[in-house]
């Protein structure tokens, strides 16, 4: 083989490999990235450490929350409260209310999800039962609860902000019993 | 014959040895052309599966489930086995011949790119008599139907897909060191015909996408063998994202598919017209800049998904502009025929058939890049008549010409005209009543992908599969057509087959002989 052909194969072969590597570890976590940064998607962020926020007791926002079971999802889920209306700046709790259905015991893992778009960045949660999985065992119920912050910064277009969570089952996917994890 | 290729009478176990073996260009090239001429067949199968199906409202012929892994199986076979291969084997027997270079830069290599083309496909095939049954998904296979939902057969998808990119990535990087270290003296880039120019264009994006379709499916593999949840929102993933990197590979892929197939007609053309290319420059730049924005378009495919309105607005703006280089060459064709002195040999036919047919489905395509517009036509047998006035008309045509075009070169046969002027009316015909209906069931909000309709569909699906079985029964046509010019076609010697047709592979004798250029021409 003539070296011309080695080298223009050599490059060539280095750029495939470079497109898969970079379809396959950095598309996702820049995916991740821009949904965080935009907001797209509805993504909030992970836990928030609280600092000390002034409340903006002028202004009012309706927050909504919503529960869904994925397909397949028999557990009942739903917000014990379905509206709160709170100040930017203020923090609260709210707590939701799971039951295994089944007789089986289950883990299960909650995706959060923010409407409208532009308030995702602005929705903060200091405690959340969706930072951990849920573990209930056959029969159990139990209250999850959330603790949030509106930032005072968040969008003067925003009045109501509609927080939903949509509850997986992991079971099979978890490799520790439930008991371990309760 | 100290070189020749081994025939028949020299036994079967040579003659078998010669194909498995071979790393001559014109071998590889040949059985690329029937492999995708078996694919296409047995893809059209499919399809005729499909709208006999569709034929009547209600399930009549098969289980919905079957009808899933049809439409999935039609798409697949027909992109990665039908057309891609198709313009592989074009390139293979064409490129060395018209850049005047005695063979692929990498012989060895191009034997292997084609030989396991052949497993990929005995794998996704084979899944439908499997339990479970074949992938069932469509052939953009988005996350979660593919992963959570799959058929466990997924896994020989995956597998399947993962060897045709293997294949298509070594082919184009053969491809791109032939043409870029092998053209004969005096050849310079911006002498090369089109077909090289689109084709050098067409494996460079291959070599860029082919590999994250690779990464796609490989992110499958794990989220369903291994735990992980790059789509899988349940683990902090996102189906979404699958879209993106999908069409991220799949934009590119319908201009891989697409570019050859200008490069065939761009040599067609001017040939029956007995005058040079309009604006050849202008071709090589158009060509560019369309392959440049494929890769910043792909969102168009998701307008659907909830984009932000800025994000609509730029794919749908960036969709627009490649109208522009796309209409420089429809323009460009035009009028290369413009004053020309035409004639309408079979070639000729299909190219004018596919510049017209092409253009139609381009402005469907600029409807479907209206963002607003989009969430109505999406999913809907609009899209199906889009895509296919492009990839049939487009690809498919293009294909068919370039092979009655390059035949005589081939086997030194002459095809007969009759027979392939018979072969395009049916086709073009039934091309049309196939898919022009199939833009008023879309419209009127006909879902694609679906075993059964709606009683007010029933008219026009009848047509168009009326339609589909006509466009069939022309592909025996044109098999039998080819055959019969191997076997007893007139013989033509000339080495310019064809009154006005320019270039180096005319300069050899007909039949093309097994080696050809093994003293470089000298180009002016």
């Amino acid at each position: 083989m003539e070296t011309s052909h080695r080298s223009l194969l050599a490059k060539l072969l280095a750029l495939a490999v470079a497109m898969f590597l970079f379809a396959v570890f950095l598309l996702p976590p820049l995916y991740d990235l821009f949904c965080e940064i935009t907001g797209i998607g509805g993504r909030t962020d992970g836990k928030y450490e609280a600092v000390v926020l002034t409340v903006d007791t002028s202004r009012q926002v309706e927050v909504q929350f919503v529960a869904a079971n994925n397909a397949e999802m028999p557990w009942e889920f739903y917000p014990l409260e379905y509206r709160v209306m709170v100040h930017p700046g203020e923090s609260r709790a709210v707590n939701f209310f799971a039951r295994n259905t089944t007789s089986e015991d289950m883990i299960a893992q909650a995706i959060p999800n923010v409407l409208p778009n532009n308030a995702a960045a602005y929705f903060h949660k200091t405690a959340c039962f969706c930072f951990a999985n849920q573990p209930l065992g056959a029969g159990e119920q139990a209250e999850l609860g959330l603790v949030f912050i509106l930032d005072p910064d968040l969008p003067k277009s925003v009045n109501t902000v509609t927080l939903s969570y949509t509850l997986f089952d992991i079971t099979d996917r978890s490799t520790v019993a439930v008991s371990q994890v309760q | 014959m100290a070189h020749g290729p081994a025939t028949l009478a020299d036994g079967w176990v040579k003659y078998a040895s010669r194909w498995l073996f071979t790393t001559n260009h014109k071998d590889i090239g040949t059985l690329y052309l029937w492999f995708s001429f078996a694919m296409f067949i047995l893809g059209g199968s499919f399809a005729m599966i499909i709208r006999a199906e569709l034929f009547q409202p209600g399930m009549q012929l098969i289980k919905p489930e079957f009808f899933n892994q049809m439409t999935t199986m039609h798409g697949l076979v027909m992109v990665f086995g039908a057309i891609m291969p198709a313009f592989v084997g074009l390139a293979n027997w064409l490129i060395p011949m018209m850049i005047g270079a005695p063979d692929m830069a990498l012989p060895r290599m191009n034997n292997l790119s084609f030989w396991i083309l052949p497993f990929a496909f005995a794998i996704l095939v084979a899944t439908l008599f499997m339990e479970g049954g074949g992938p069932n998904f469509g052939w953009t296979f988005y996350a979660p139907l593919s992963t959570t939902y799959a058929p466990d057969t997924v896994n020989y998808f995956i597998f399947g897909v993962h060897i045709m990119g293997a294949s298509s990535i070594m082919g184009s990087i053969n491809i791109i060191a032939t043409i870029m270290n092998m053209r004969a003296p005096g050849m310079t880039y911006m002498k090369m015909p089109m077909f090289v120019w689109t084709w050098l264009i067409t494996a460079f994006l291959l070599v860029a996408v082919m590999p994250v379709l690779a990464g796609a499916v490989t992110m499958m593999l794990m989220d369903i063998n291994f735990g992980t949840s790059f789509f899988d929102a349940a683990g902090g993933g996102d189906p979404v994202l699958f879209q993106h990197i999908f069409w991220f590979f799949g934009h590119p892929e319908v201009y891989i598919i697409i570019l050859p197939a200008f490069g065939v007609v761009s040599q067609i053309i001017p040939t029956f017209s007995r005058k040079p290319l309009f604006g050849y420059s202008s071709m090589v730049y158009a060509t560019a800049s369309i392959a440049f924005m494929s890769f910043i378009v792909w969102a168009h495919h998701m307008f659907t998904v909830g984009m932000p309105i800025a994000g609509e607005l730029y794919f749908m703006y960036a969709t627009m502009l490649i109208a522009v280089p796309t209409g420089v060459k429809v323009f460009n064709w035009i009028t290369t025929m413009y004053k020309g002195s035409l004639t309408f040999e079979t070639p000729m036919l299909f190219s004018i058939a596919f510049v017209i047919l092409f253009t139609f489905g381009g402005f469907t395509g600029l409807m479907l890049s209206i963002a607003a517009a989009d969430i109505q036509y999406h999913d809907t047998y609009f899209v199906v008549a889009h895509f296919h006035y492009v990839m049939v008309a487009g690809a498919v045509f293009s294909g068919t010409a370039a092979v009655y075009y390059w035949l005589p070169k081939w086997c030194g046969k002459m095809y007969n005209e009759t027979m392939g002027k018979v072969q395009f009316w049916i086709a073009f015909i039934g091309f049309n009543i196939t898919f022009m209906p199939q833009h008023f069931l879309g419209l009127a909000g006909m879902p694609r992908r679906y075993a059964d309709y709606g009683l007010q569909f029933a008219d026009w699906n009848m047509v168009s599969s009326i339609g589909a079985f006509m466009y069939g029964a022309a592909q025996i046509l044109f098999l039998f057509n080819v055959v019969r010019t191997i076997t007893h076609g007139k013989p033509v010697d000339k080495p310019e087959v064809w009154e006005g047709a320019e270039g180096l592979e005319w300069t050899v004798p007909t039949p093309a002989p097994y080696h050809t250029f093994e003293k470089p021409p000298q180009v002016k």
